[in-house]
Formats: C-alpha cells, sequence, structure tokens
C-alpha cells in the first residue's frame, strides 16, 4: 500500500474515531453533556489523537529506518570484489541497482526473463520505458535490484500492517477509559499545545538551519582565501582561473562592494524618510478619515509591487532621464552637452530604491504616530499650542524612538535589496563616491557569483557565502538595535 | 510658603463675594456630534474666583459642557456648538479670536495624569516657551519652581526636576499636569474628573491644592464624587440628559436643592 493511501486511511479512521466516541460520551451521559467532564467533541477528539498519532509516529519512523536498513543488507549482498572497491564506486553501483529496481518494476514477467540475462538488451529495453541507466549492468546487479524489490515490497506490507494495528489499539483502548470524570479536554488541549510549540519552533530551526548552512560554507571560503584579504580588501576582482593555471586565484575584497550597499542604501533612505514621514504625518494628524481610508491602501499598494518592476522603471524611465538631464544641464552651463550622470548609477538606484521604500517608512511611521495617546496631544492643545506646536515638540518625540525602529528596520531592507540596484546601478563593482556613477552591492554580487557553470567547491562559488552571512550579521543587527529601540518605547506608555 | 493661610483665603473670597463678578458667560450653549446633541441650550455662568463643580450621571453633557469653555471640542471631529460664551467680555467662537490665545487664558487639567514624556523641566515650561513668557533661562527657571511651588509638588520633585515626568506617582503625575498648566498664567482653570485615576492620599492633596488654588483662578472642575463637589466648590451645577437641571451655591445644593432631580440625584437614586 502506498504512504498516500496509508495517510488516507489513517484520515478516515480520525474522522470515524470522533463521530464514534462523541456519540460514545454522549451515551454514557444519557445524552446530557452537562454531566461530563468536558464536552463531547473533546472525547472525540481524544479517541481520534489517540488512533492517529502513534500509528503516524509508527509511519514516520518506519519510512526513515527501512531505507537504511535494506540498503545496508544489499550492500552486504555485494560481490567482494566491488565491496573492495573505493566507496564512491559502490555508490555508483548502489545507485544503478536502484534504477535498475524501479526499472523492474515497470517491466513485465516475461520481458524479466527475456532480458534477464542480457545487460546491453536490458539497458535498451528500460531505456524504451523511460528508466535511463547509467552504463550496462553487471549481472550481480540484475540479482540484487531483484533482492532489493521483494525486500522494499515485505516491508511495506509489514509497515502497513503495523500501522493499521497500531490505530486499532490505540482507537480501541482510549475509546475504554471514556468515562464521566475522564478529563478529556485537558488532554487534547496539551497534544494541541505540542502542535503548536512545534509549529513555532519550525521557523526557528530553520533558520538555525541557514546560518549552520552558511557559516559551513564561509568556513570553507575562509580556508581558502584569508579572512583580513576579504574583509579589508579593497580590489574586487574574483577571476576565474583558467584551467590548470593556479596563480590566479582572483581578489576578493569586500569593501567596494560594502560601500556600494552602504552608499546605495544611503541614497534611498535620503529619499524615502523625509517623504515617507511627511506623508505619514499628514496621514496620522491632517488627513480626514474618509481621505485617510482611501489614500493610505493606496499608498500600500507601492509595497506590493514587484522589486524587479522597480528595477524597470529605473532601466527605462529614470535612468535615461537623468542621463539626458544630466547632459542638457551640461550643454546650457559650459556649452559642451557631455552627460555627467551615468544611465546605470548610484543616484538612479537609490531614488528608485527610495520609492519603493515609501511606504514601508510611511506606513509604519503612521502606525506609531497614531499610536501616541490622544491625551498628550489634548495635554499639549489645553495649554495653547498649535497642532503644528504639538506635532513637533510633543507628538514626535514621543513617537521618535519608534520611528527610528521603524526607520533602521527599512534600512535592512535596502541593504537587501538586489533586483533594483542590477539594473539601475549596473554589476561593476567599483570603489569611489561619485554618486552618478555605476557602483554595486553585495547582493547583486552574491547572484552573479552563484549563476553560471563553477564548481561549487571553488572560492569563486563559495565566497557568495561569506558575503551572505555578512550581510546576514548586518541585517542581524539592524534589526535587533530596532526591536531593542521599540520595545523601550513601548515601555513608555504600558 | 505657598500655603496661604486659611484666613487670608476667606477674606480674599469674602471680597469677590460681595460683588458677584461672572468670569465666563455661556448663553445657550448647544453641542452637537454629528446628528446627536449633546447639550441643550445650557445657561450657566461662571464666577470668578470660584470654584464650580459640574455634576450629573454619566454622559450628562458635564464633560461636553467643560470642553466647550475652551473650545476642546474643536480637536473632535463633527462637533459643532452653538450659542455664545464669553469670556470676560470676548466672544471665545468669535472669529477673530485666536483658539492658541483662549487655551493659553483658560488652561485644562485632564482625567488622567498626562504628562509628557519629557523631563519634569520640560513638562512645566513647554507652555511658558511656546507662548514666549520667558526670556532667559533665569525667568524660566523661576516660572518653573513658581510654579510647582504652587502645585504644592516643588519639595518632593526640586532634586530631580531634570528626570523624566513619567516615572512620578500617579498624584504628583496629576499635580505636575496642574503646575504645567499654571505655567501658563492661565486666568481660568478647567479639571475633567481630576482625581478620578488617584488613590485617595493623592486625591486629598489635589483637592487642598484646588482650595489654595482658588484664590487666585477661576476653577471649573468636573467630578462623579458628590463628596469631592462638597469639599472644593462654592458652586455647583448639576446637568441631566444634556440638559441644565440647576445651579446654586453648593451648601444649598447639598442641603435643600430646589430640584426633585438633583434631590434624586443626591440622595444616591440615580447615576
Amino acid at each position: 500500500m502506498s504512504t498516500p493511501l496509508i495517510l488516507l486511511i489513517l484520515a478516515i479512521i480520525a474522522v470515524v474515531c470522533y463521530v464514534v466516541g462523541t456519540r460514545h460520551a454522549l451515551a454514557i451521559a444519557g445524552g446530557l453533556s452537562s454531566k461530563l467532564h468536558s464536552r463531547p467533541g473533546y472525547y472525540g477528539a481524544f479517541v481520534a489523537i489517540c488512533a492517529v498519532l502513534p500509528a503516524a509516529v509508527v509511519l514516520a519512523a518506519w519510512l526513515i529506518a527501512s531505507p537504511f536498513y535494506i540498503n545496508s543488507t544489499v550492500r552486504g549482498g555485494f560481490p567482494e570484489d566491488v565491496k573492495a572497491r573505493s566507496v564512491a564506486e559502490q555508490g555508483l553501483a548502489f545507485g544503478m541497482v536502484s534504477s535498475l529496481a524501479r526499472g523492474m518494476d515497470v517491466l513485465t514477467l516475461e520481458e524479466i526473463d527475456r532480458v534477464g540475462s542480457n545487460p546491453a538488451e536490458l539497458r535498451n529495453t528500460l531505456g524504451t520505458k523511460g528508466v535511463a541507466l547509467a552504463g550496462d549492468p553487471e549481472p550481480y546487479m540484475v540479482a540484487s535490484a531483484g533482492d532489493l524489490n521483494a525486500m522494499n515490497k515485505i516491508s511495506n506490507r509489514v509497515m502497513t500492517a503495523v500501522v493499521l494495528i497500531v490505530a486499532l489499539i490505540g482507537a480501541g483502548l482510549s475509546y475504554n477509559r471514556i468515562s464521566h470524570r475522564f478529563r478529556a479536554r485537558n488532554r487534547v488541549e496539551r497534544v494541541i499545545l505540542g502542535a503548536l510549540v512545534v509549529a513555532s519552533s519550525i521557523a526557528i530551526i530553520t533558520t538555525v538551519g541557514i546560518v549552520m548552512s552558511m557559516l559551513t560554507e564561509a568556513g570553507h571560503f575562509f580556508g581558502r582565501v584569508p579572512a583580513w584579504e576579504f574583509f579589508f580588501g579593497t580590489v574586487w576582482d574574483p577571476r576565474f582561473a583558467a584551467a590548470g593555471t593556479t596563480a590566479s586565484e582572483g581578489q576578493f575584497g569586500l569593501i567596494p562592494l560594502l560601500l556600494g550597499t552602504l552608499y546605495i542604501g544611503l541614497v534611498a533612505m535620503l529619499v524615502a524618510v523625509p517623504v515617507g514621514l511627511f506623508s505619514a504625518i499628514y496621514m496620522s494628524e491632517y488627513a480626514s478619515p474618509r481621505l485617510r481610508s482611501v489614500a493610505k491602501p493606496l499608498l500600500e499598494v507601492l509595497a506590493g509591487i514587484p522589486t524587479i518592476v522597480y528595477g524597470f522603471f529605473a532601466l527605462t524611465t529614470v535612468g535615461p532621464f537623468l542621463r539626458d538631464l544630466s547632459a542638457d544641464i551640461n550643454g546650457i552651463v559650459t556649452g559642451n552637452a557631455m552627460n555627467f550622470i551615468q544611465a546605470q548609477s548610484v543616484l538612479t538606484a537609490g531614488f528608485v530604491m527610495g520609492i519603493m521604500l515609501i511606504p514601508y517608512v510611511s506606513s509604519l511611521s503612521d502606525d506609531i504616530i497614531t499610536a501616541v495617546p490622544r491625551a498628550l496631544r489634548d495635554g499639549s492643545l489645553g495649554l495653547g499650542a498649535t497642532k503644528s506646536e504639538t506635532i513637533k515638540k510633543v507628538v514626535m518625540p514621543a513617537a521618535l524612538p519608534g520611528v527610528v525602529g521603524a526607520l533602521l528596520m527599512t534600512a535592512s531592507r535596502a541593504i537587501g535589496e538586489t533586483m533594483i540596484v542590477v539594473l539601475a546601478a549596473g554589476v561593476a563593482a567599483r570603489m569611489q563616491l561619485n554618486p552618478f556613477e555605476p557602483m554595486t552591492t553585495v547582493t547583486v554580487k552574491i547572484v552573479s557569483q552563484l549563476t553560471g557553470d563553477l564548481e561549487f567547491t571553488s572560492p569563486q562559488t563559495l565566497v557568495a557565502f561569506a558575503l551572505g552571512i555578512t550581510l546576514f550579521v548586518i541585517t542581524l543587527c539592524l534589526n535587533i538595535y530596532a526591536l531593542f529601540i521599540v520595545r523601550k518605547y513601548r515601555e513608555q506608555y504600558e | 510658603m505657598n500655603m496661604l493661610s486659611e484666613a487670608a483665603v476667606e477674606k480674599a473670597l469674602d471680597k469677590k463675594m460681595n460683588e458677584v463678578a461672572y468670569k465666563m458667560i455661556g448663553k445657550d450653549v448647544s453641542v452637537y456630534y454629528g446628528e446627536k446633541r449633546a447639550l441643550f441650550d445650557v445657561n450657566l455662568n461662571v464666577r470668578e474666583n470660584t470654584v464650580t463643580a459640574l455634576i450629573g450621571p454619566s454622559g450628562c453633557g458635564k464633560s461636553t459642557f467643560l470642553r466647550t469653555l475652551n473650545r476642546m471640542n474643536d480637536t473632535i471631529e463633527n462637533c459643532r456648538v452653538t450659542g455664545k460664551i464669553t469670556l470676560d467680555t470676548d466672544d471665545i467662537y468669535d472669529k477673530e479670536i485666536d483658539v492658541v490665545e483662549l487655551r493659553a487664558r483658560v488652561g485644562m487639567v485632564f482625567q488622567k495624569p498626562n504628562p509628557f514624556p519629557k523631563s519634569i523641566y520640560e513638562n512645566i515650561s513647554y507652555g511658558p516657551r511656546i507662548h514666549g513668557l520667558a526670556r532667559g533661562k533665569a525667568e524660566m527657571d523661576a516660572i518653573v519652581e513658581a510654579s510647582l511651588q504652587r502645585a504644592g509638588l516643588w519639595g518632593e520633585v526640586k532634586d530631580r526636576l531634570h528626570e523624566g515626568g513619567t516615572g512620578l506617582s500617579g498624584g504628583q503625575q496629576q499635580r505636575l499636569c496642574i503646575a504645567r498648566a499654571i505655567a501658563v498664567s492661565p486666568e481660568v482653570i478647567l479639571m475633567d474628573e481630576p482625581c478620578s485615576a488617584l488613590d485617595p492620599i493623592a486625591t486629598a492633596k489635589v483637592e487642598e491644592l484646588i482650595h489654595e488654588l482658588r484664590a487666585n483662578y477661576t476653577i471649573v472642575i468636573v467630578t462623579h464624587s458628590m463628596q469631592q463637589a462638597a469639599r472644593v466648590s462654592q458652586r455647583t451645577a448639576m446637568f441631566h440628559l444634556g440638559q441644565l437641571v440647576e445651579e446654586n451655591d453648593t451648601d444649598k445644593m447639598f442641603t435643600n436643592p430646589d430640584d426633585q432631580r438633583t434631590q434624586d440625584y443626591i440622595m444616591g437614586r440615580f447615576g
């Protein structure tokens, strides 16, 4: 029986158990659910959980453990000369055996009889059935594949039987425990609590896993390139060494990328912060509720536009516009109509990214400004302060820590942004301070190092992980600092 | 030194009581929140250097009336005020009147203590600063000290003027808010249930303070506590369902009111 089918049966058992358990509980209470410790549904849920949960655990354990056992048995059955070969070759042989086993499932019995003794023929036949083999199978492989199939079949049957028996035993035992005073609710809720804990740990465990894998790969990189050359190097030139030449390892200097990232981020924040803050102040303090209810969602639509679309906008509209504008200005001032702003430049990328960030700044700040208690505004107005004095001197200072937190979170978004930069600022890693020239960022280089035909163990590829972990640490610090500030601000009012 | 002797207060009062002077006069005041009418043609005069208590059951319009006196209702959407209110001789709803100037003359203390999240010093100096009442730091220091003295808070906070105002206890915060209102030298102080968030000891202190402030300011106080109205006020106005039921001397109001509804409310039959 296939695993999905078993799961389906378990689901049906759960539903049946729930219904039967609920009915039984009600019957014990003589139809009056107030005589039971818990509401009848809890008894049903208790029976269902007792039936399905242990069975599911057994199923999972079996699915994980049985391949290990079967595989090692099959490998143990290889001829002695095969066992003497290297681990990699044994792995290859086993891979062949398992493809063969899959293939033989597809063949009819008489086909197996016909081609079983002729490896080349077998390969062809399987090829026509859609199972490709890497080479001609050796005779012992055919035998091993047969063993493998047989063992898998037995394992599957036993597993189905065990799982279903466990489910039925669980259902039976729990059904018998139903009584007036049985505390079904407490038990069911403990299981639900467990499920909630598992759900919340998944995100945390994933994060830890990602960080660990990045750390491992970055560790490999630092094994090839010294850390100080990476962190303090001022040249980014990861030359792809030609085959056989070991001299040109390339230079992996982080500084130009980091500088580009911070520079473009800075320009973006210079655009986003004033515009976003002013719009937040207008929305929260001056706009009428009707206008606010229309304008705020519209502003937030900006946040829903994919960043690649902003990239197009930068590439086809903003970049050429700035370039032509600079040429015109230059023409008027010096008579030489040479553009001094490149089509791809820090300015273009920063400007467009700033527009992308406006809704983050304004929406977050708007919430924070609105959260400043009305009593504070009244207090200030009651002293004869004007509305703008109240905003400047009372509301904004009170909201400031929260707003700063919001800005830091926005900044970490700016640092992580990739697509706009690729299209608007180019991919040239240069170290310079002219905002009219192209530069590039850490994220762009991560993409370009990981795309293309490169072996995964070269420093040219591994550097991506070092860049990634650096970026991760920077944004993590920003976010933690932002959270810290926001939390401090919360304490003031609650 | 900030405590005026009881005799001095009484003397000052006697002088004023002989000639009834009205500080604020409300004529046919009605308030609407959108379609809903909250106040019906209220005619109420506020006497100078007197504590006037506004009492009545919840939702009777007493806070609404209080807020019309310094136009705090302006900050509420959809709120409309009709009728005429004068401060001395100025119509406060006249187009010529600047609401900022009005609120400097008619200060307000709110139900819940609402110190700004700034230092004690900055809380007090906020008003004088925006109104330009002080030339230089020395004068500002003097204003801050005088205001805190009057609010009876100076002794408790003089060593920590530059610590946060939100770190004070509830009662201290409320007295800080009163000091903040005093700092802009208003003529009238409006208090909207100033003790409802305070414990009995803090309440006693604030009431004592109100008692002393009466010598220099005209005070209008909204309160839910009948005992408080009896303790702090000389005049009491009773509101019910948006109408002014009765306005009288506090002593008379609590012993022999003219209106049956006042009698019932004071006896605790409703509200």
